[in-house]
């Protein structure tokens, strides 16, 4: 399957009602860019607990609401799972609604997450992602966002503060689609990214309001004059159709993901290709993969290489839930080798990989004419990954290609003290 | 391509807003240049303790992808310009992310600008800041440390004076002109265009030869590997043995203190004791939140100064009047013990306290009532 069209900057100049000039200009870090979406989408339910580094979008959203920027209802739970649970009820009677947290406060949380994915709540939620403890670190690692990956919860990890702007605003879009009905976690890493302040379009109410549309739970709406109940009991003669149903809702996402890039596209002028990122991919002879913020130092060191006529290039996945197959071998199809950069771990798993190394393994697996998949663990607990780490990652990765030692049925830590 | 970066190395707490707004304006007056810009701190939010060594950086670039390569460095080197917001970080830091006594001169660019608010003189902070080993500039700007809240700011253009200091000592990066147009539209505020100009006028700036500074080596330390490293998370207590590092076995008792971070970067005040009216009560012994108080042969209590942040709370426990006194940190060299000196002579130690007491600045240490700094500022332009 060829690529999603997307639409080009100029026709957004031509044919938006915003367009990227409509916006303000503002320097501010992820976390704040988060809270300019909450405001800009209107949410009208937002739960807290403090946790670092999301607490960082606790503190702009307070902001807002104290300076009489926006305006919604704004609680601070006594813990992470009745911060999760308060939002999740709010959701049944047509509240949108924003939530997040860091690390083990997302797990504590767990049981929460499981059920809103389960009710097919259109929850969005934020995880600045933080390692899990023991020990208690504040660094960057995605184990605690990936923890969710199996429960109907779309996952997707930004690069950029505009694109975590962005990323939230095609959040609620596609989760309170009816076609889907699924939450939505945007995954930010600590530190690199919701601690970082850069030059953010900040769209203006009325392009947010074009591209965004109201949250309508039509006959879905928990209310008086639509008496439903939600969430009963159900046993073996129900759960398999009700969990059928959450895989038909996750494989819809898709194409209405699909659509929301195209519109963000044509309407803002900016936003890109669906799920995947790719740089410098033309003629690569081998390609590495990764998510989130390792984008920086990838590009640094893929340019460095490329001056160098080494042929690399860099996929960055977007979406990690639905999980881009089609797109990630169809990008990957001409290379001769791939290196996976995991900011995770999954012990005991299938060459002791991360976890995204895995599920790129299974997702090319079908291909005719695969490329050789090396897995790398780096950067774990918010370690700097260095583009010295990346061209070391890439020596590897040219050697699998060319059948040398380098193996890829084993995993290697990169930037680890010996 | 060219690229600049300010590194801004603040106290925790006291100086988070002033570190970014200067790294804010750095951005700003940068892109009314036409070029790019970020501003990042790493990791100085709510954990943030009261004035622990803290960082936020600016880098300014002419491309997206120039800038790409410092988002993602937790602290970069080689910076243009690094600025002390208080002159007691240039006896270094034990910073984030960084392991043993950092210089604060080691993330300086050779022949790069450090920046200091000090009312010290030059050679005095060469006595704490460690010799370089290239040249570089030291540039003053005349003023205390400025010191407010976590969610309250003193503003006393301490901001924009640096931020005008800044455009004197590293025009490539920001010129005098954007910086007065990025303060004015920040802050709309003409005073404060006012003190960032006068700011620049009376910037004096020295050059360092590699040679000069303090010699001491600052404490470091190897990090062993993982295969070295204790399974399962476990720390071993520090052994006797270790603990005669800092020991003494002369009947006095030393508590076990970790020897590799030592705490004293994050202090800014220091307490200062009269053994002569101590009555031996414990209580500064008991309250002191990092055990820093070893017990003497004939049991006083003495503050250790490698150990001590400098939090003043046995100040505040102390049942005796004026018996313990946080004064200026600024004013002593080392970490020596003081109650070996009042041992050796008394007299001598009395005279010596009476004049640390005597120049004991006013206490900034952090946020005690509505309307606070607004007085503040008021005396201090008086
Ligand atoms: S100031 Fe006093 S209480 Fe605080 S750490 Fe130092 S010795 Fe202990
Ligand atoms: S609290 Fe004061 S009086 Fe009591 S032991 Fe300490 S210094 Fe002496």
């Amino acid at each position: 399957m060829s690529p999603p069209k997307t639409a080009t900057a100029k026709k957004a100049e031509t044919e938006g009602p915003g367009g990227p000039s409509a916006g303000s200009e503002e320097l501010i870090s992820g976390s704040e860019a988060i809270a300019h979406a909450c405001r800009l989408a209107d949410v009208d339910v937002i739960t807290a607990y403090p946790i670092r580094p999301y607490d960082t979008v606790m503190q702009y959203v307070s902001q807002m609401i104290s300076n009489g920027q926006f305006d919604c209802d704004y609680i601070v739970a006594e813990s992470e799972h009745s911060q999760f649970e308060i939002v999740k009820h709010a959701s049944t009677v047509g509240a949108r609604v924003f939530v997040g947290s860091s690390g083990v406060g997302w797990l504590y949380a767990f049981e929460a997450l499981a059920v809103t994915a389960g009710l097919r709540l259109p929850m969005v939620a934020m995880v600045g992602n933080r390692a899990l403890d023991d020990p208690g670190a504040f660094g960057v690692e995605h184990n605690d966002a990936l923890a969710v990956r199996d429960l109907g919860w779309m996952l997707c990890w930004v690069a950029t503060a505009q694109e975590a702007l962005d990323t939230a605003l095609i959040a609620y879009r596609v989760a309170e689609d009816q076609r889907v009905f699924l939450p939505c976690a945007i995954s930010c890493d600590g530190a690199f990214l919701t601690h970082s302040q850069s030059i953010v379009n900040v769209p203006s109410q009325e392009a947010v309001n074009s591209f965004l549309p109201p949250y309508e739970r039509g006959d879905k709406l928990l209310h008086p004059d639509n008496p439903i109940t939600i969430a009963p009991q159900a046993n073996e003669d129900w759960v398999m159709e009700i969990r059928r149903q959450s895989d038909a809702a996750m494989r819809r996402a898709r194409k209405v993901l699909i659509e929301a890039y195209e519109d963000l596209n044509a309407k803002f002028g900016r936003g890109g290709e669906p799920f995947i990122e790719r740089y410098m991919m033309e003629d690569a002879e081998v390609a590495l993969v990764g998510m989130g913020t390792l984008a920086m130092p990838v590009k640094v060191a893929v340019r460095k290489m490329r001056e160098q006529g080494r042929k690399v290039g860099f996929v960055r996945v977007r979406w990690f839930r639905p999980f881009p197959s089609e797109e990630l071998q169809q990008a990957l199809s001409e290379v001769q080798a791939v290196g996976v950069i995991d900011r995770d771990y999954g012990f005991g798993s299938a060459f002791h990989s991360g976890v995204l190394a895995n599920d790129l393994r299974s997702a090319l697996y079908p291909m005719e004419r695969r490329p050789k998949i090396v897995s790398f663990v780096a950067g774990l607990g918010g370690r700097e990954v260095s583009a010295a780490n990346v061209i070391e990652i890439t020596d590897k990765v040219f050697d699998a290609a060319g059948g040398d030692a380098t193996s890829d049925q084993d995993t290697y830590w990169i930037g680890v003290r010996e | 391509m060219s690229t600049g970066s300010v590194e801004v190395v603040y106290r925790g707490i006291f100086q988070k807003t002033l570190a970014k707004n200067i790294c804010r304006g750095v951005v700003f007056a940068a892109k009314k240049a036409g070029k790019i810009g970020i501003a990042f701190g790493r990791y100085s939010d709510s954990p943030e303790r009261n004035g622990i060594p803290a960082k936020q950086f600016a880098v300014v670039s002419d491309t997206e992808e120039e800038l790409e390569e410092y988002l993602s460095r937790y602290e970069p080197d080689n910076n243009d310009v690094t600025i002390a917001a208080d002159d007691t970080l240039c006896k270094g830091v034990e910073s984030w992310a960084w392991y043993g006594l950092q210089p604060i001169n080691k993330l300086l660019a050779d022949g790069g600008t450090l920046l200091v608010t000090s009312t010290q003189s030059p050679n005095r902070l060469l006595s704490f800041i460690h010799r370089k080993g290239t040249p570089y500039n030291l540039a003053l700007v005349r003023s205390p440390a400025s010191f407010s809240g976590l969610w309250v700011y003193k503003d006393d253009h301490t901001d924009v004076r640096l931020l005008g200091a800044l455009a004197k000592v590293a025009p490539h990066i920001v010129s005098l002109e954007a910086i007065l147009e990025t303060i004015k539209e920040q802050w709309k505020d003409d005073s404060k265009v006012q003190s960032a100009k006068k700011a620049y006028g009376a910037t004096e700036s020295h050059p360092v030869s590699a040679e000069q500074g303090n010699e001491e080596i600052p404490y470091e330390f190897e990090l062993p590997g993982w295969k070295d490293m204790e399974e399962g998370l476990v720390i071993r207590g520090i052994s006797a043995e270790a603990q005669s590092i800092t020991g003494r076995d002369d009947g006095g008792y030393v508590p076990t203190r970790n020897t590799t971070f030592k705490k004293f970067s994050t202090r800014s005040m220091r307490p200062v004791i009269n053994f002569d009216t101590c009555t031996k009560c414990t209580v500064c012994w008991l309250n002191c939140p990092d055990t820093c108080f070893d017990v003497t042969p004939d049991g006083f209590y003495d503050a250790n100064m490698d150990a001590c942040c400098g939090c003043g709370v046995c100040e505040a426990v102390c049942p005796v009047a004026d018996c313990i006194t946080m004064v200026n940190e600024e004013a002593f060299d080392g970490n020596d013990g003081q109650w070996e000196a009042w041992n050796k002579d008394k007299e001598a130690y009395a005279g010596w306290l009476a004049e640390k007491i005597a120049n004991r600045p006013p206490r900034a240490h952090g946020f005690h009532h509505v309307g606070q700094y607004a007085e503040e500022v008021k005396n201090e332009s008086a």
